[in-house]
Formats: C-alpha cells, sequence, structure tokens
C-alpha cells in the first residue's frame, strides 16, 4: 500500500483486517509480518516560515529534502536526528515521519530536548482509520492533551503520521570542540558533568572509550557566534587544568567527528547486537561495566550508553534493575522496548487498544 | 460559564464521604465545614465560585492515594489544586467534588547537581524550586508571572510556559519523571532520572492534562546552570507591524534571545501610569533579552541593535548596569498590576503564528470598538503568544458575559489564523466550550479517549478541556454507576 493522500490512507486503514507493517524510508529496522504501508506517497514541505521557526511537512518527506530546507535559511533541526542507515546495514531514504514515529534524537538531545521536544503539531490516520489532528503549528500550546508526545516514539502503533510540524532553530555561526585524552568512563562521566554543569552551555558531551587514535577521547562542543565561541571553548577548557585538554577549532571536523557519535559509526559494519540504553548519568559506568560489553560508546553526558555486544545477549538481564530503560536496535531474540512494569503495561495496552482498536497497525512492536 | 448539576446522590452521602476520608487520612487533613470549604471555592478565575463537598490537604502520595481510593469506591469526583492560581478556572470546585489541594507536600526530596535534576513534592511553589538551587549556581527554567505563588502541581497539569520559553521550553520539556496516582488510588513512578520514555511518553501526555488523568505527587525536574548573565534591551517602534517585523528580522538572524516581550500603546500607557518605569510613549515596545557572559552579551545586542536600526525605532535604551536593566523590565512586570489597579480585566493567552501579529492586532483593535470595550496587549513575542486584557466593570450588568463574548471571538481569530485557543493558560472551564472551533469531533474523542484508559469512570475534574455537550456521555456512564 502508498497512499498519496491522507483521505486514501484512512480508507485503506479502515478497510484493512489483517495487519500491517508501517514503514516510512526503511532505514531504521522494523520489518514485521503485515502487508506493507509506505508513506513515501505523503511527501512535501507544506510551510516554511523562518521568521517563525516552524516548518509543517508530510510525514513521507525525505529528511534531507527538509534538511536542505532549512539549510537555505540558515536554520536546521537542532536534535539532530541520527541516520541510522550506517550501523542497520540498510538503504533507503529516512523521512521526517520515520524520525518522530521512533523519536530520534542525538547527541544535541542532552541541552536542547529530544524531537519530542521539537514536535509542535501532527495529523494521523489511528487504527480505526479516523483522521486525527492535535497540536498546531505554534510554540506555545496547551489547547487539550497533548498527543503530539503520545504520537512521537509511538512507532506507528497508534497510528500512521500524515503530516508532523516543528520547531525548528538557527544554525549557530561556528562550533568547537574541546577533547580530554586518556580519562577512564568513570573520569569521563565526571568530567562531562562538570562540563555541563558549567554555564558554558555545551551542545554535546561524549565519551568514546576507543578513539579515532585507539586511546580514550572526550568531546565537549561548543556552537554559537564566533567570538563567543572562543571564549567558552576556552574557560571550559580551564576548567580542566589537571587533564590533558585540547581544542578542536576547525568548524568542519568537529561537524564530522559528531556526525560519527550521532550515528555510532564506530560500529558499523561490525557483527553484534547493538543496544541503547537510557541511565542516569552517573550511574553509567558502572552500568556500562555490567553488560560485559565487545564495545560502547557514551552520549549525553553519560545519560545514553550504546553497546555492541554478541548476537542473543540478553543486555538487560545482565543490567538488573535500574533507573532508565534498554532498547534493542539492532538484532533480535528479545524484545525490542524494555518491558514496563504493570500498571504502566497496562495504560500502554489500554492505549493501543483505543486508537488501534483492530490491532493491526505494527502489531507487536509495543508490546 | 455552565457547570454541570451536582450529584445529589453524592451530596446526600456528605457525612459518609467525610467520615470515611477522615478514617484514611488525619482529620484535621479534612475539612468540611462549610465556612472553611469557601476558602477553596475558586481559583484565580474569580468570577466563577462554588465551594466544594469538603477539601483534604494529604501530607504524603499515600494519603493521596487513600483519599483517591475512597472517592473512587463512593463514585465522588475529586477536583485537584495546586496553589490556585489557575486563570483558566482548572481548579474550580463543584458542589459535589472533594477537592484534593496537595499545598502540604512542599519539600525538597533530592537534589544532584552531577545529574542536573532536583526531585520536589508537587505542592512546592515553582520559584521556591529555583530558590532550593540558586546558591549553588542552578536554577529551574519555566518561569509563570504567578511564579511566586504557583506550585509545580499545577504548572505540570497546565504545562506552564513562561518568558524565557523562547529558549528553555515549558513545563513539559523541562520534566523529567513524575509519581501518579491513579483515581483508584495507584501509585506509579513514569520516568525518572534518565531522558525520554522506554515506550509510549506517557509523562508527555500527563503534562498538560488538567489533573484528569491522575494527581502528581512528586516530579523530577530538570535544572540547568545559571547562566554568566542577562541583559535587557528596550526598543519603541511606530506601529505594530514595524516591532513585528523587527522580531521576525531578529529571529532569521541567528540569535535567540531568552525573551522577546512586546507590549501595545494601551499597555504601555497604563503601565507608565502604574509604575513609572519610564517607558517612551510609542505604538508598540520590545524589551529583548540576551544571556551569556559580558563579551558574549556585547555580541549578541550588537547584531540585535543593529537590525532594529534598521526599522527606524523611536526609542532604543541599552541596560548599562543592574539597575537599568530593572527599570526595563519593571513596566512589564507591573502591567497585570496596572491594568487591575484601572480596571476589572480579562486575561487571554491564544497563540499565534508569529507572522499573523500585525493582522491579528488590527483585528483586535477593530473588535475593541465593535464591543466598546478597551484592550491592552501585552505578550511572548518570540513565540506568539498573546495577552490581550480585555478591560471590563464587574458591577455593570453585563458588561462580564460582553467581555466573554469578545474574548471568544479574540480566540476565534486565534484559531483562524493557524494558532490556538490556549498558550500557556488551559482550557478548564474558561475555554471548554470553545474547543470545537479548534478541533474537529473526531479530534476531541481521540483525547478523550486518552481520560477514558486513565480514569474509566471521569471521575478526576470531570467537567473541564472537553465541551459540557462531548464529555456528557461519559460524565453519566459515572453517574448511572451510583
Amino acid at each position: 500500500m502508498r497512499p498519496e493522500t491522507e483521505a486514501e490512507l484512512a480508507e485503506m486503514i479502515s478497510a484493512a483486517a489483517a495487519p500491517i507493517c508501517v514503514r516510512g524510508g526503511g532505514t531504521r529496522g522494523v520489518n514485521l509480518n503485515g502487508t506493507l504501508l509506505e508513506t513515501g506517497g505523503l511527501s512535501g514541505i507544506t510551510l516554511y516560515e523562518p521568521g517563525s521557526l516552524t516548518l509543517v511537512a508530510q510525514a513521507g518527506t525525505p529528511l534531507a529534502e527538509i534538511e536542505a530546507a532549512l539549510a537555505a535559511e540558515g536554520q536546521r533541526l537542532a536534535f539532530e536526528p541520527m541516520d541510522h542507515r550506517g550501523l542497520m546495514g540498510t538503504d533507503g531514504e529516512p523521512t521526517i515521519g520515520g524520525v518522530v514515529a521512533a523519536n530520534v534524537s542525538g547527541p544535541r538531545r542532552v541541552s536542547v530536548g529530544a524531537c519530542r521536544d521539537f514536535m509542535l503539531g501532527v495529523r494521523f490516520v489511528d487504527g480505526a482509520g479516523n483522521i486525527i489532528k492535535n497540536g498546531g503549528r505554534v510554540m506555545k500550546n496547551v489547547t487539550g492533551y497533548d498527543l503530539v508526545k503520545l504520537m512521537s516514539g509511538s512507532w506507528g502503533t497508534l497510528g500512521v503520521l500524515t503530516e508532523v510540524s516543528l520547531k525548528v532553530l538557527p544554525k549557530p555561526e561556528t562550533a568547537a570542540c574541546v577533547l580530554i585524552d586518556g580519562l577512564d568512563d568513570t573520569e569521563a562521566v565526571t568530567a562531562m558533568a562538570k562540563a555541563l554543569g558549567s554555564p558554558f552551555e555545551v551542545s554535546g558531551a561524549a565519551h568514546l572509550p576507543v578513539g579515532p587514535d585507539e586511546t580514550p577521547v572526550t568531546m565537549l562542543r561548543i556552537e554559537g557566534f564566533a567570538g563567543s565561541v572562543t571564549y567558552r571553548a576556552e574557560k571550559l577548557a580551564e576548567l580542566f587544568p589537571d587533564l590533558a585538554v585540547r581544542i578542536e577549532r576547525d568548524a568542519d571536523a568537529v561537524a564530522e567527528s559528531w556526525n560519527r557519535v550521532r550515528d555510532v559509526a564506530p560500529f558499523h559494519g561490525v557483527a553484534g547486537d547493538v543496544w541503547r540504553v537510557s541511565v542516569t548519568p552517573t550511574d553509567a559506568a558502572a552500568l556500562a561495566a555490567s553488560i560485559e560489553a565487545d564495545a560502547v560508546l557514551y552520549d549525553w553526558g553519560g545519560g545514553l550508553i550504546w553497546a555492541r555486544v554478541p548476537e542473543g545477549t540478553d543486555v538487560r538481564a545482565r543490567l538488573g534493575a535500574f533507573d532508565g530503560h534498554a532498547t534493542l536496535v539492532r538484532g533480535s531474540g528479545q524484545p525490542k522496548f524494555q518491558p514496563e512494569p504493570g500498571p504502566i503495561a497496562a495504560l500502554s495496552q489500554g492505549l493501543r487498544q483505543k486508537f488501534d482498536p483492530k490491532g493491526i497497525l505494527n502489531a507487536g512492536l509495543m508490546g | 460559564m455552565q457547570m454541570p448539576q451536582p450529584n445529589a446522590n453524592v451530596l446526600s452521602r456528605k457525612a459518609q464521604i467525610v467520615a470515611r476520608l477522615r478514617n484514611v487520612i488525619p482529620p484535621d487533613a479534612v475539612i468540611s465545614d462549610e465556612m472553611e470549604t469557601r476558602a477553596y471555592e475558586c481559583d484565580a478565575l474569580t468570577a466563577y465560585k462554588c465551594p466544594p463537598l469538603a477539601v483534604v490537604l494529604p501530607s504524603s502520595t499515600e494519603e493521596v492515594s487513600a483519599v483517591l481510593k475512597v472517592c473512587h469506591e463512593m463514585g465522588v469526583p475529586v477536583v485537584p489544586r495546586g496553589s490556585g492560581t489557575s486563570l483558566a478556572g482548572g481548579a474550580l470546585p463543584t458542589a459535589d467534588c472533594v477537592l484534593l489541594g496537595v499545598a502540604r507536600m512542599n519539600d525538597v526530596l533530592e537534589t544532584d547537581y552531577d545529574n542536573r535534576f532536583i526531585r520536589v513534592q508537587t505542592g512546592r511553589t515553582n520559584l521556591s524550586v529555583t530558590g532550593a538551587v540558586e546558591a549553588d549556581g542552578f536554577f529551574y527554567a519555566p518561569d509563570p508571572s504567578s511564579q511566586l505563588a504557583c506550585a509545580i502541581a499545577g504548572n505540570i497539569a497546565m504545562n506552564s510556559g513562561g518568558a524565557h520559553c523562547l529558549k528553555y521550553g515549558v513545563t513539559t520539556n523541562n520534566l523529567m519523571g513524575v509519581t501518579l496516582v491513579q483515581m483508584d488510588g495507584t501509585i506509579m513512578e513514569i520516568g525518572g532520572k534518565h531522558l525520554d520514555a522506554g515506550g509510549y511518553d506517557l509523562l508527555g501526555l500527563i503534562c498538560g492534562s488538567e489533573g484528569q488523568l491522575g494527581v502528581v505527587t512528586e516530579a523530577t525536574l530538570r535544572i540547568l546552570p545559571k547562566p554568566e548573565g542577562a541583559r535587557p534591551v528596550l526598543m519603541g517602534f511606530d506601529s505594530n507591524e514595524v516591532a513585528g517585523a523587527c522580531v521576525a528580522d531578529i529571529i532569521k538572524a541567528g540569535v535567540l534571545p531568552v525573551a522577546i516581550e512586546f507590549m501595545d500603546r494601551p499597555c504601555i500607557e497604563a503601565t507608565e501610569a502604574f509604575a513609572k518605569a519610564g517607558y517612551p510613549m510609542c505604538e508598540a515596545l520590545l524589551i529583548v533579552e540576551v544571556e551569556g557572559s559580558p563579551a558574549e552579551i556585547d555580541e549578541q545586542l550588537a547584531l540585535i541593535l543593529e537590525i532594529a536600526r534598521r526599522h527606524n525605532p523611536v526609542e532604543l535604551r541599552e541596560a548599562k548596569d543592574a539597575d537599568e536593566a530593572g527599570r526595563i523590565w519593571l513596566g512589564r512586570k507591573s502591567a497585570f498590576g496596572a491594568m487591575g489597579q484601572i480596571n476589572d480585566y480579562m486575561c487571554l493567552d491564544g497563540t499565534i503564528p508569529v507572522s499573523e501579529l500585525p493582522y491579528v492586532l488590527r483585528r483586535i483593535g477593530e473588535m475593541s470598538k465593535e464591543y466598546g470595550l478597551d484592550v491592552a496587549n501585552v505578550f511572548h513575542a518570540g513565540d506568539g503568544n498573546m495577552h490581550p486584557l480585555i478591560l471590563f466593570d464587574a458591577n455593570k450588568e453585563g458588561d462580564l458575559e460582553l467581555c466573554e463574548a469578545f474574548g471568544a471571538d479574540i480566540l476565534r481569530l486565534c484559531v483562524e489564523v493557524g494558532g490556538c485557543l490556549t498558550g500557556e493558560h488551559g482550557v478548564g472551564i474558561e475555554k471548554r466550550d470553545l474547543m470545537v472551533d479548534q478541533f474537529a469531533p473526531a479530534d476531541l474523542e481521540a483525547q478523550m479517549a486518552v481520560k477514558d484508559v486513565f480514569d474509566p469512570a471521569w471521575l478526576l475534574n470531570p467537567a473541564k478541556v472537553f465541551p459540557l455537550a462531548a464529555s456528557e456521555s461519559r460524565r453519566s456512564v459515572a453517574l448511572a454507576a451510583e
């Protein structure tokens, strides 16, 4: 199925009785049984007002098209969505609907928020074929319940997105990166906490236990106007007088290194399952150790652990009880999403029954 | 504004209900005397008043759970209340409800600077959250005007914003976790000390649900390191259009001020008479504030002033020191008080696309003449969140109704140009019946389906948010079950 309009999509879902596998560009590795429903026919930017920091696009619009339109006005999607293709070994064209459905957020999530924080409005077709809108195209909106947040990260299980409305932000003039060499994981998390707790507006804090030089490197990103970036990078470096600190000032090199963190490049083309674990940052090093992974990478100041493990490893069993959740991004054999405690699972189940009464939309993906 | 008929069956069982509540929480935490419940008869939307059946003031999550369990079993509606500062009637009681106030729950439970969060009981006031961490160089970003009094519980219920949300976002962007008590007494933890949801974003759903999905007793809030400094600049223009164009140009230039506040002439005149802040008499005034180190502030302000000069300002005033900065903010911060001095007023908060600003202000001016009621406009220009203040005389027969009709027309205008009914105050009872102007039946049905999941009997704050006609069948199921 490949609808060309929202109305056509609503008819298809309304008539459907068997499971449907909802797909944007198919880059994020969701392969479920059922009739394939592609959103690529619902494509195009419907509104872009740079002065209002607002963009509205149909869900199947290629992400690249949106990023190009924004770049032409010196703006961007600040939540820095990752490109899953390298990690998942997929091809195809990521769509904005896919980004929203999976709430895909990159390194800048720690400072500016997740994809869901930039979502202003949605239109979607629920599992009964109803066309529903929520939110809008304005930046402050508390009119009724926030189904925009509910739809962001619901992976197509509550409805098929047809249009999304986003807050965009100016692209900073330049960027620099403060690099600290040779820290172990615990020291790195401590350093990142110090940086993120400083007033110097760190927009990314990652730690690679095995960096490009095969040695550990901790990365702290600063973005903004040139004078301000220089000032803040130097002040930030001064916070670590006893450590081996360098400053990378070449904006292209900074962008390249953060794209590698965003897309988890060190795990590309290497066999094994890949897990994404959201944790309390100061617990990160101990939790990562408990996973006994083949390789890890820390983002969000330690709040996000990427772990590569042998196929079939039950990472959740190794983690035990912790404040956070683990998602199986690449691999099979375990539920993709962290099982929820009883009362929350009951609410999730109740929402699915209301929004997808036939149980046909990406059935089973989220429980 | 109409409220549903109180349930006679509940009213007749008052003595039993109060007795059962006194069995599960300390007797002094249950107020049933009619003289004393009167203190809770309204929130900041004072035109509407109704004392509740009883008031409970629990001191812990467990007590909240016990109270809700009793009310659930006995079929009694519950209206949750933070500090009662809602401008939308979100905490307005009904005669047959138990009003659940969280005011006694105001402790700080944990502060963690390494992980940048604070965990509080939700009766704590917004400003005192920042108060608990500012000595260590941190702050809690959402800053509604009522921040001295309003409680975190109400902030979460209404997804409150503030003047600085252009940069820092609103409550939902700064909320990491909650302890939620469901209507049947079930206690659950949603979110926590980590980022984002592992499954559905229930936290995002609860924030802004106006106390209809559960009672939030504890919250984990994101705290941020305080910027090195902040400095405002004041600009006067001879038309709203030019001021609006200046705002758009500042944003397009890549500067992201922490606040862009807009005041029109009626508002400038009223605040000047009241606060004597020394504002220029002009058609439109902007206050733009930026943050950072002194050098960074200079860098941003230079760019902003250069843009402003292209729009031929009648006044450009930079703050050279803290005293001058204070004077620039003085008038804006006393705007509502100034209005209260000269008149009764109704404060709206519809949001519009920033590009529609000049058109909407012109239309409001025209409607003001048609209705014969004055309007002053003060609002957050960077995000399009308007605050038209309609002036009326509460002692004059029919003036309140006229004002409400005018207000409804302004909000319909906001929706018409692509905006919404409420940007930060919430729907409550005030905008409940206008929801059909923004949403189609299927849109409202989807929202009400969420309440069906969290509160199947529709006992929590039931007569709010949705038009009474739209929610009637659901609410009457609860009644019939009696």
